[in-house]
């Protein structure tokens, strides 16, 4: 303690604040620095890693085969469309032939993409009553579905609301080189949605009864959770264009093979102007075919390092000492008054 | 506007009781005062229509409880603190009101509880007792009829005072105080402490029927403390909250910062933003359902729909978008407002070691003002100086004593004087011993104590001491002096009280031997000099008091005149007649002393040191360097204060600096100097001088009356001032001047004479001195020491300044980029409202994931305290506002949009085709937007502390944590999406590209500009962490030259010169340092909206270019 105070510290200090090194803002902290060295290894070694991820996810989505075949078009005839697709006596049945590119390894997933559909439409994707579909005992809380809740003699619809009303139902029958090969629907929904969301007990009651009929119908013997095309639908799709999955053919498929499609044709996407399209596709670890995170990271990578020469050339041809306060804006005008 | 209170009347009169009450609310009205007082808020109304669109469920895009959960928060928060608070005031009135009291009921003493005295009761108060309610004294213990109070509670000064019964009570026994009958006529309650008009009269057979003034002196007011008297009684006039501290209390107008006026603006911005966005969206939301939507069948809609629904989308869109303001901004800014507080009282080197005070921040919402501070207005005596008065000097009778020395008390000379009993020296010492309200007070020891409430008295008292005239007891009327071992007894007859008008005080004593009447006075030169009696000569005093105030010494005239004894009679009746004047008493007052002090004999001028606190010119020199203006405001007279001025640096001496008097007595004078004064500077401005300019009290008077315009522009154009002579309300009317020329203000005084300016001024600043602590009370902060406002406002201003800027824009920087990347989302949900986040994220992402990290902001140090005390002109950028203005904002916008751009497009790229679920897809923005953010803030922290990594990355970490916990829950609307993301490579992959694309270019450009654009912030920055040999500052004095020279410039050519793109967006602030005062600010009003509200078109001075 300082000798000359000493005698005021002994007697009278009380109000003194304690010392801690948060009170007196003096943590010790680090201040890093922007100095062009970091600046440019940051940048370059940056630079090296997108590429080589883009790179990687580039070969990955490049491994992927993947078929598409847009089909709502050639499936009806020309005319009256939604008429056409509306009518349930005409016969919708549309046979479609594909030749695979590269050999495809199994599983392959089929999926069907629906684009101009919007899923995420905010009255359509609240349309729907989870307790509904999962709990026995609630399947007459269909206040959330708002459309589609009940039957006109107020019978719970199971399940309510739109989402399930419009469900998906066109069929795909595939055989390769005119073998017939079975679509493997199991397990194409997610586990946790079988298992948790969708109950076990409960079954379609009242489903399409209604005077305006949406989409598929449900085996109502089967219960939900096994309803697996109901339960995929229902997990909403965030854009207007998605892909869901249909079902996976569990055997390769050669280059060069012909695999033949033939589609039930029932879903109205006309209306809207929608497209419909069938989608093969193989898988890695990337998941689908998506050449965008490849083309953004070598994008991106190319542009660090070009930023990174760049800094270098500027350093070179414009030195700056580092801190020099005669840089400061006082400083130099008492420079320039000087000279 | 009179009350009568009827002494001890049995008749139950209408007034209040004395119960005191502070509590604001009662049990009753607590939640609806409550709720009430926080919904007249903008903010808190615009959040409750919020909160209650969203219980429309077609409406609401989440759960209403995103919005109730934060708001009640905010509410019971806020409610609680209120609650707490008056709960307090509740128990400490409470043991106010129950406190045991004796009164006199009934011819008999009682005890009551003090809540129950009535006006008219008379109340008996034992020593150290408080008093309970405010009483007019009737007797005490000491047989002359006085008692002594401490005061301390009620305007801080800590001096004992003495208080005396009134004349027509004195002598009254015991028995007689019980059964006493009168009537005092007094005013209406009222909070003056200093004044007290009344009378009283005593009804038989008390005495004559005769009527008595009665003045302040003869009170006991509510909450002081009887000291030294054994006990004292009074007539109860002003009870409960009717009294005069009842009267004064009361919550002065919150103040407002320039961030926080600038914050509302731009939340204001915001909402209109939002409202255009809201009408957009709605509309193209509406006409896309009647076109698009209706030929979607799975949508349903019906034909025929109720009216309301074409309101439905646009509401919905003002629901998505309600977050755009933050709600969490309040409470931020609230939460580290109080830590920046709280960073002032802790502040080691604001400690006050010879005093024990450490800085004390009473107004804990206006830190930041501090680093915007402009003009600062401080007072002399006790800011400036010590404020411990020392005798140093004297010239007696035309002698000077103490020249050699220095210190009058050992000059031989002047001790042999006193023991010779010179004539003219006994007469001096003697008006030096009387004329004072000095108490002196014998302590156990036998050591004479004095208690004097002004500095100057104790110093003339105790050096007169040591001149061996001892002034012994001094008891009402009667004073002992020894001298020289000769005791000597004065009757003092009449006190013609000091005021700031009079500037003299007399005393008129009668020598008890001799039975002659003195009158003896002292005062500013000014004061007393006019006084002398007509042969006398004057020269000498003149001179000695020039002299002396050269030195810097303050000086006091001192005179007395034998009165014969039938003038002092036909004096002091007008004397006591004008004392019970109810009706302009003070004037009344003062116009019958001077009819009593004339032809005085000069004795003498002493002159009485008071030294400049330690580093108060490095203070003001740093403090001027950093660009901020000094203007001395004293009572003091001229040549003193120019003399402390040059001592303090704050002007510089000829030729390097020039001082412009503006003088004279007649209104032509007065202007024709202003006029002069004005016009040298004007054309001074262009040399490379420190112009100043001193005023005087008088001429200020019929400045400020006549020539307001003519003088704004002078004190716009001078950077420094020095106004003596000033009272308290000039004080107040010249910051309330600066203020109006849209100048941030803050005015540091310690004495009561400047409570009025520390009120007016945007920060006040009180010394907590000598001079008691009236300033320091009134003050927003207080100090131990005038060094310390370096530390306040360069250290803890700046420093606060800048957090808040950061932590405002980060704010809603956040809430933007959260909304932008929901209104992207919409264009791809068909313009319906549709929230891409679940209720449950979005809440968090506001109130939690957000707000944590920010708020370790109050940790950030741009520059170390050394450099920004090495390089003050680097306040610059907080007085001109760089850090948080539209420009800035612009800035954070735009990158608000940018990045919502990014996370959006990647997220819905990476997550197409059979991978767009709805509940991943949002997770993945969530995440991205989550990561962007840690980044951002890491960004734009200039330094690290352990609890900034932890709180950055910490909150990262926490935000999985969290979020796996509700993809646990079934319900919570992404089951299981958090464990599904986090297994796929691709997740990761999109946030690390997010990252990249989002963070790149920022850091890119930050580093440019860091490097090629640098701010003057950057290049201390590099200086000081690159650790070489910190630079030496090139004469940083001619910085004002400078200064003056651009002003020049600016002038004399085209406003080419004037590169005014004050404020760049994004990341960092221009180089170019003009400022918000540019002279040609012509294109860039809308941006300046601070000059917007100027009223005066004076140019400004541009500070440094």
């Amino acid at each position: 303690m300082d000798t000359s105070d000493s005698e005021g510290d002994s007697r009278k200090s009380n109000n003194k604040p304690k010392y801690s090194k948060f009170s007196q803002q003096e943590l010790p902290a680090c201040k890093p620095r922007l100095t062009p060295g970091t600046v440019v290894v940051a940048f370059s070694l940056i630079g090296v890693i997108f590429i080589l991820i883009g790179l990687a996810s580039l070969s990955a989505s490049q491994e992927i085969v993947e078929l598409v075949d847009r089909y709502d078009a050639d499936c009806v005839p020309t005319g009256d469309k939604v008429g056409f697709i509306q009518n349930s006596e005409t016969d919708k049945i549309c046979t479609r032939t594909l030749t695979v590119p590269k050999h495809m390894k199994s599983p392959i997933h089929i999926y069907y993409q629906i684009s101009g559909f919007y899923q995420n439409y905010r009255r359509y994707v609240k349309s729907r009553s989870d307790k509904q579909l999962r709990y026995k005992n609630d399947v007459h809380v269909t206040k959330d579905c708002h459309y589609e809740a009940n039957t006109d003699d107020g019978a719970p619809i199971v399940p309510c609301g739109l989402i399930a009303w419009s469900m998906f139902n066109d069929t795909f029958a595939i055989s390769v080189n005119k073998n017939t090969i079975e679509v493997n629907k199991k397990d194409i929904a997610w586990k946790s949605d079988k298992n948790n969301k969708f109950g076990s007990d409960i079954y379609p009651s009242n489903f399409q009864k209604g005077s305006l009929i949406g989409g598929a119908k449900l085996n109502e013997s089967i219960p939900l959770s096994e309803q697996e095309d109901l339960i995929v639908w229902m997990r909403t799709a965030a854009l207007p264009t998605f892909r869901k999955l249909y079902g996976r053919i569990e055997t390769d498929i050669m280059a060069n093979d012909q695999v033949t499609v033939v589609i039930q044709n029932n879903y109205n996407t006309y209306s809207f102007g929608g497209s419909k399209a069938l989608v093969l596709s193989t898988t890695t670890w990337i998941g689908g075919k998506n050449n965008f995170i490849g083309v953004a990271y070598l994008t991106l990578g190319s542009l660090c390092l070009f930023l990174a020469m760049g800094f270098i050339v500027l350093y070179m041809v414009k030195r700056r000492t580092l801190g020099d306060p005669t840089y400061l804006s006082w400083n130099r005008d008492t420079l320039d008054h000087r000279y | 506007m009179k009350r009568f209170v009827y002494i001890n009347d049995e008749y139950q009169n209408d007034y209040c009781d004395n119960r005191i009450s502070n509590t604001k609310y009662t049990l009753l009205n607590f939640l609806p005062k409550n709720l009430w007082e926080q919904f007249r808020r903008f903010m808190n109304q615009y959040f409750l229509l919020i909160a209650c669109l969203q219980l429309w469920s077609l409406i609401t895009p989440v759960n209403p409880a995103s919005t109730w959960g934060p708001l009640i928060f905010i509410f019971a928060v806020s409610a609680t603190k209120e609650a707490w608070d008056d709960y307090n005031r509740y128990i400490s009135d409470k043991q106010v009101n129950e406190m045991e009291i004796w009164i006199v009921k009934n011819g008999a003493r009682k005890h009551i509880q003090a809540q129950d005295i009535r006006v008219g009761n008379i109340v008996w108060i034992r020593e150290n007792e408080e008093v309970p309610c405010d009483l007019v004294l009737i007797g005490t213990s000491e047989p002359q009829g006085i008692c002594h109070v401490e005061t301390a509670a009620l305007d801080g000064e800590i001096d004992l005072k003495t208080r005396v019964i009134p004349s027509s009570c004195v002598g009254l026994d015991h028995e007689q105080l019980h059964k006493i009958k009168g009537v005092i006529e007094c005013p209406n309650p009222d909070k003056d402490i200093r004044r007290f008009d009344a009378n009283i009269r005593l009804f038989p057979p008390f005495i004559d029927n005769d009527i008595c003034p009665l003045t302040i002196n003869n009170t006991l007011l509510q909450s002081c403390y009887l000291r030294n008297t054994e006990w004292a009684c009074g007539v109860a006039v002003y009870t409960g909250n009717e009294t005069k501290l009842g009267m004064s209390r009361g919550v002065p107008e919150p103040k407002l910062t320039a961030m926080d006026a600038m914050i509302d603006k731009l939340t204001g911005a915001i909402f209109l933003f939002q409202i255009a966005v809201v009408v957009v969206l709605g509309s193209a939301g509406n006409i896309w359902k009647d076109t698009e939507a209706r030929k979607q069948w799975y949508v349903k809609y019906d034909d025929d729909e109720p009216w309301y629904q074409i309101l439905v989308i646009p509401l919905r869109f003002e629901l998505l978008c309600s977050i755009m303001i933050p709600i969490s901004i309040k409470v931020s800014l609230d939460f580290v407002k109080s830590l920046y507080a709280k960073f002032i009282e802790w502040d080691e080197e604001m400690y006050d070691h010879e005093t024990d005070t450490p800085a004390h921040a009473a107004n804990t919402a206006i830190s930041e003002d501090l680093g915007q501070v402009e003009y600062i207005l401080t007072d002399k005596t006790g800011t400036l100086t010590e404020n411990k008065m020392i005798f140093r000097r004297c010239c007696i009778g035309g002698v000077f004593y103490g020249n050699e020395s220095g210190d009058a008390l050992r000059d031989v000379e002047l001790l042999n004087a006193v023991a010779n009993n010179s004539p003219h020296v006994i007469k001096f010492l003697t008006v030096m011993t009387l004329c004072n309200t000095v108490v002196p007070i014998k302590s156990p020891s036998g050591a004479i104590l004095y208690k004097a409430q002004s500095q100057d008295e104790d110093a003339l008292v105790n050096a007169a001491s040591n001149l061996h005239m001892v002034l012994v007891s001094k008891n009402g009327s009667n004073a002992e002096i020894h001298f020289n071992r000769r005791v000597v007894q004065y009757d003092i007859l009449d006190i013609l009280e000091f005021t700031s008008d009079r500037k003299r005080m007399s005393i008129v004593v009668s020598d008890c031997q001799s039975g002659k009447i003195f009158l003896l006075s002292k005062g500013a030169d000014e004061a007393i000099i006019p006084c002398a009696y007509s042969e006398q000569r004057i020269k000498t005093f003149v001179d000695a008091v020039d002299k002396y105030a050269q030195l810097g010494l303050r000086t006091l005239c001192l005179g007395w005149r034998e009165l014969e004894s039938d003038e002092y009679l036909e004096w002091s009746r007008s004397f006591k007649e004008a004392n019970s004047a109810l009706i302009d008493r003070e004037w009344k007052v003062a116009e019958v002393c001077q009819k009593l002090e004339h032809s005085l004999e000069i004795l003498g001028v002493s002159a009485i040191e008071d030294r400049l606190q330690a580093g108060v010119p490095e203070t003001i020199e740093i403090l001027r360097q950093s660009g901020i203006n000094f203007w001395m405001l004293t009572g003091d007279k001229q040549s003193t204060a120019i003399q402390i001025a040059l001592l303090c640096n704050l002007i510089s001496s000829e030729p390097k600096g020039q001082l412009l008097h503006i003088n004279g007595r007649t209104e032509d004078e007065v202007a024709r100097s202003l006029e002069r004064v004005l016009l040298t500077t004007r054309i001074t401005t262009s040399e490379p001088k420190d112009l100043a300019f001193v005023v005087d009290g008088w001429a200020l008077e019929i400045i400020l009356s006549h020539y307001n315009e003519a003088f704004t522009e002078l004190a716009v154009l001078s950077k420094t001032a020095i106004c003596c002579r000033v009272t308290p309300s000039q004080k107040a009317q010249l910051v309330k001047l600066l203020k109006s020329c849209d100048y941030r203000t803050l005015a540091i005084g310690d004495g009561g004479n400047d409570v009025r300016m520390i009120q007016q001024a945007d920060i006040g600043v009180g010394i907590s001195g000598r001079e008691g602590l009236q300033a320091a009370r009134a003050a927003d902060y207080s100090i131990g020491k005038f060094r310390f406002l370096k530390r306040l406002i360069l250290v803890h201003g700046r420093y606060s300044y800048n957090r808040t800027a950061f932590l405002s824009q980060y704010s809603f920087y956040k809430s933007l980029l959260i909304c932008f990347i929901q209104i992207l989302f919409s264009f791809l949900s068909g313009i319906a409202g549709t929230s891409l986040f679940n209720s449950v994220s979005l809440m968090a992402y506001n109130v939690f994931y957000t707000s944590i990290p920010v708020l370790t902001a109050v940790l950030d140090k741009d520059l170390s305290e050394k450099t920004v005390m090495q390089n003050p002109e680097i306040l610059l950028y907080c007085q001109a506002g760089r850090l948080l203005n539209p420009s800035t904002f612009a800035g954070w916008f735009g990158r608000s949009l940018y990045h919502a751009i990014v996370v959006f497009v990647i997220t819905i790229h990476a997550y197409a085709n059979e991978k767009s679920e709805m509940e991943e897809l949002s997770m993945v923005a969530l995440s991205g937007s989550i990561l962007l953010q840690a980044f951002v803030v890491t960004l734009e922290m200039n330094s690290f502390t352990f609890v900034q990594l932890l709180a950055i990355w910490g909150n990262f970490v926490a935000f999985y944590v969290i979020n796996f916990l509700i993809s646990i829950i079934p319900s919570a609307g992404m089951y299981t999406i958090m464990f599904r993301l986090c297994r796929q490579p691709t997740y990761w992959v999109t946030l690390l590209l997010i990252s990249g694309v989002g963070m790149g270019p920022i850091l890119a450009l930050k580093y440019f500009r860091y490097t090629y654009k640098p701010s003057a912030i950057n290049i201390l920055q590099k200086a000081e962490r690159s650790g070489g040999p910190m630079y030496t500052l090139v004469n940083l004095e001619s910085q004002l030259r400078s200064d003056v020279e651009n002003t020049n410039i600016s002038i004399s050519t085209t406003p080419v010169k004037n590169k005014n793109s004050v404020y760049e967006p994004l990341l960092t602030e221009s180089p170019i340092i003009s400022t918000r005062r540019s002279l040609v600010s012509s294109s860039f009003d809308i941006f300046q909206p601070a000059q917007s509200r100027t009223t005066s078109s004076y140019p400004r001075n541009i500070k440094a270019n």
